[in-house]
């Protein structure tokens, strides 16, 4: 190959976690990465961002409260809570000089068309952390607003979530916003009226499985139409075998497809695929979710979002457990939990007025206001009053807070382009065919170096 | 007082196929000029060496697509439009029953049979054909016909073929329907009289009076075969059921999209079919009529 076609990926391990490949002890320092913040739990009620507002940044930069204009605002919220719940956390913004308008669109719509969009953006912008927001900063398309974070959101967010918010210049493009964790969900109450228990590895998840085949439940729903909820389970069992950093390097190219820890990762899919539904590429997530919600399947690997399909959303017969141990070595020290939030565009019409709405969209006043009408994810300011979470959404803070690494998802920690032309669709051969494999293996590296650079 | 019409057509047409064929032959990502680098045939050695799978499955799909329309629909499209000719009772009737799947996109018409026919547990085409089991419809990616390992005609593409035939059918009826209400019923009664029996009046005297409509015919189904994009795409593109359009679409827009090089190259390979199919169309067009 002579030349690439896709501009050199950036690495997903900048991604929240600075882990270095070559210097480990330095990286186990860092590795608390994504540890979103020790105090997530802890701290409530501190009054430090208000003060923090007011008095603006001591060095010249981003003074809050000054903006004044009509700023526009992209929107994919285009379902009726999320929707809702923007606004109000819009309204909620202190500065009343900011007159802002919300532009929405179509969910999906908004990330068919993210490429075309951020040529001609609105001045704050909906996306996603770490890979996916690196790639459109290095190409220029987005406003630097490392000031914002200078005006004080350190205060209220970890660490972590700052590193998932920097490009690979080291400057910030990003403000987290929400979070959610993929797990293995389940109905508590099935699991009491049978008498099971949480599995903590492989051979507990597999008795569990069977006492749940003997009761006549399903062990697993499992859906794969549009081919991406069963890279959830792949990353799942692959950074339990082989770690976090063979899931970042993986992604990243740096590692081979053909190599033998992806097989066993494989492998082990293709032997938990009896205890799996049947043909999940013919199956919708909302329909396999419902077997859980009916009481035909005992559990479902998903994000928080199946709480959707809840009826009425009324998640107290809700509840998940982090993908089993699998391998001794890695234990349960990796979580998955994609976080969105908001970016700035490159040439915003009312800059001062979207860097004070990207401030406020990261204090604990707008993620209240949000999560008040949406309460399915998690905010990450650390000043968000935890009375306001449910027992899900504090299970969901306590197993993201505690866990040492944190990855995205497969389509938000490599190319976009990679996992949705390559990955979904070659996963979605492999659970049709589990036999393919080497020649499904041999055809996904070779994209991956065409795709990935590699 | 051609020329407006010209430049419209040049414009709108020509420069951006010329475009896409300059596209195809550089890396562009869809964001800035200046980022383009020419790379000669790469994408296209790429397209039939990389990713060739999902590209030769993808020729395959389109030309089993124009080769089922041709068979199918039209086939039954005919049978059907004779019959109502007949003026039977209630042909009306049975012309709007025909008929009304032609007024939905093909969009529509996925999304129809996904949701009714072809759910995997609570399908009408389950219940019917299923016999109590779950059937898999969209997501069997296995081939019912296998050309080798890796190509073939996957059994969820046939059942995308049928929901297809389910519109195309209508369409190609009603196309017949006028042509046969224009053949001169004195035709058909000479045939009777010179003691011809129905399918030797038809294959003799009526459907070589429908050369014009079969002209159409051909023309519509080699365009749906070709363009064909949105009921597949709706559906989320089933594995093995992507035709080219698909992968030109998933190269430049979408999640995945942004890949401006790759992505001209297939529509590039799809314009070239195309071609192919005007210049046949064309050139035996001209042909016969010189021949009259």
């Amino acid at each position: 190959m002579t030349k690439r076609l896709w501009t050199p990926s950036p690495s997903p391990s900048r991604v929240g976690i600075p882990l270095g490949r070559r210097s480990f002890l330095k990286a186990s320092a860092g590795a608390a990465g994504l540890a979103i913040g020790g105090g997530l739990l802890a701290a409530c009620g501190d009054d430090d961002e208000t003060t923090e507002a007011s008095s603006g940044s001591a060095d010249g930069g981003l003074v809050l409260g000054s903006a004044s204009g009509d700023l526009t605002i992209g929107s994919n919220y285009s379902n009726e809570l999320p929707q809702m719940g923007l606004q109000a956390a819009v309204d909620a913004i202190p500065n009343g000089d900011i007159n802002s308008m919300i532009n929405e669109v179509d969910h999906n719509t908004f990330q068919e068309n993210i490429t075309t969009y951020l040529q001609n953006p609105d001045d704050v912008v909906p996306w996603f952390a770490g890979f996916r927001m690196q790639f459109f900063a290095e190409q220029g398309l987005l406003g630097d607003i490392t000031d914002v974070w200078e005006a004080g959101l350190n205060d209220g967010l970890g660490e972590g979530f700052k590193t998932a918010s920097t490009g690979l210049d080291g400057q910030q493009y990003f403000v987290p916003w929400t979070y959610y964790i993929w797990g293995v969900y389940y109905r508590p109450s099935v699991f009491e009226e049978n008498g099971y228990e949480v599995p903590s590895n492989q051979d507990e998840l597999m008795s569990l499985a069977e006492a749940m085949q003997s009761d006549g439940l399903v062990p697993f729903a499992f859906a794969n139409d549009g081919f991406w909820p069963a890279m959830g389970t792949f990353d799942q069992i692959n950074f339990r075998l082989n770690g976090y950093q063979f899931h970042v390097d993986l992604m990243a190219g740096r590692e081979s497809w053909t190599d033998e820890r992806v097989r066993n990762t494989f492998q082990t899919y293709a032997d938990l695929l009896p205890i799996h539904q049947e043909n999940p590429n013919g199956r919708t997530w909302e329909e396999a979710a419902a077997a859980v919600v009916n009481g035909e399947a005992g559990m479902m690997t998903i994000g928080t979002f199946i709480g959707s399909q809840f009826p009425d959303g009324d998640v107290s017969d809700l509840d998940f457990f982090t993908f089993p141990e699998l391998n001794p070595e890695f234990g349960t020290e990796t979580v998955e939990a994609p976080i969105d939030g908001w970016m700035m565009a490159a040439d915003p019409a009312n800059e001062g007025a979207a860097k004070e709405m990207l401030y406020h969209f990261g204090t604990a006043t707008a993620q209240e206001a949000y999560l008040a009408e949406d309460p399915s994810v998690v905010a990450p300011s650390t000043e968000v009053d935890t009375a306001l979470y449910n027992p899900l959404q504090a299970k969901v803070l306590e197993a993201v807070a505690s866990a040492p690494t944190v990855t995205q998802f497969l389509d938000r920690d490599t190319s976009p382009e990679f996992a949705s032309n390559v990955a979904g669709p070659r996963i979605a051969d492999f659970l049709a065919d589990p036999s393919q494999l080497d020649s499904i293996l041999e055809d996904m590296q070779s994209q991956a170096e065409v795709i990935l650079g590699g | 007082m051609v020329g407006i019409p010209t430049l419209v057509h040049v414009g709108l047409v020509w420069v951006p196929t010329l475009a896409s064929i300059f596209l195809s032959f550089t890396d562009w990502n869809g964001i800035r000029f200046s980022d383009m680098n020419w790379v000669g045939i790469l994408n296209y050695e790429q397209i039939v060496t990389v990713f060739e799978r999902d590209f030769f499955q993808a020729v395959i799909n389109n030309l089993v697509l124009l080769l089922f329309l041709f068979i199918g629909p039209t086939a039954l499209g005919m049978l059907i439009a004779y019959l109502l000719d007949k003026e039977l009772r209630g042909s009306r009737v049975y012309q709007s029953v025909f008929y009304t799947p032609v007024v939905l996109s093909l969009a529509v018409v996925g999304f129809i049979w996904q949701s009714v026919m072809y759910s995997t547990e609570h399908g009408l085409g389950t219940e019917i054909f299923g016999g109590g089991e779950a059937v898999n419809w969209l997501g069997d990616q296995s081939f019912l016909i296998a050309f080798s390992e890796n190509y073939g005609i996957s059994r969820n593409f046939v059942a995308i073929l049928v929901a297809i035939a389910w519109r195309h059918t209508g369409y190609i009826m009603v196309l017949y329907l006028a042509g046969l209400k224009s053949v001169d019923a004195s035709l058909k009664e000479s045939a009777s009289l010179d003691g011809a029996n129905e399918w030797q009046s038809f294959r003799l005297v009526i459907f070589p009076t429908l050369k014009p409509i079969n002209v159409v015919v051909a023309v519509i189904t080699v365009i749906e075969a070709l363009r064909a994009f949105d009921i597949i795409f709706v559906l989320n593109t089933p594995r093995r059921t992507q035709v080219l359009s698909i992968l030109t679409t998933n190269n430049l827009l979408g999640e995945g999209g942004g890949n401006v090089g790759r992505g001209s190259a297939y529509a590039v390979i799809l314009f070239l079919l195309c071609l192919g199919f005007v210049v046949w169309y064309v050139t035996n067009h001209y042909r016969e009529s010189e021949y009259q």
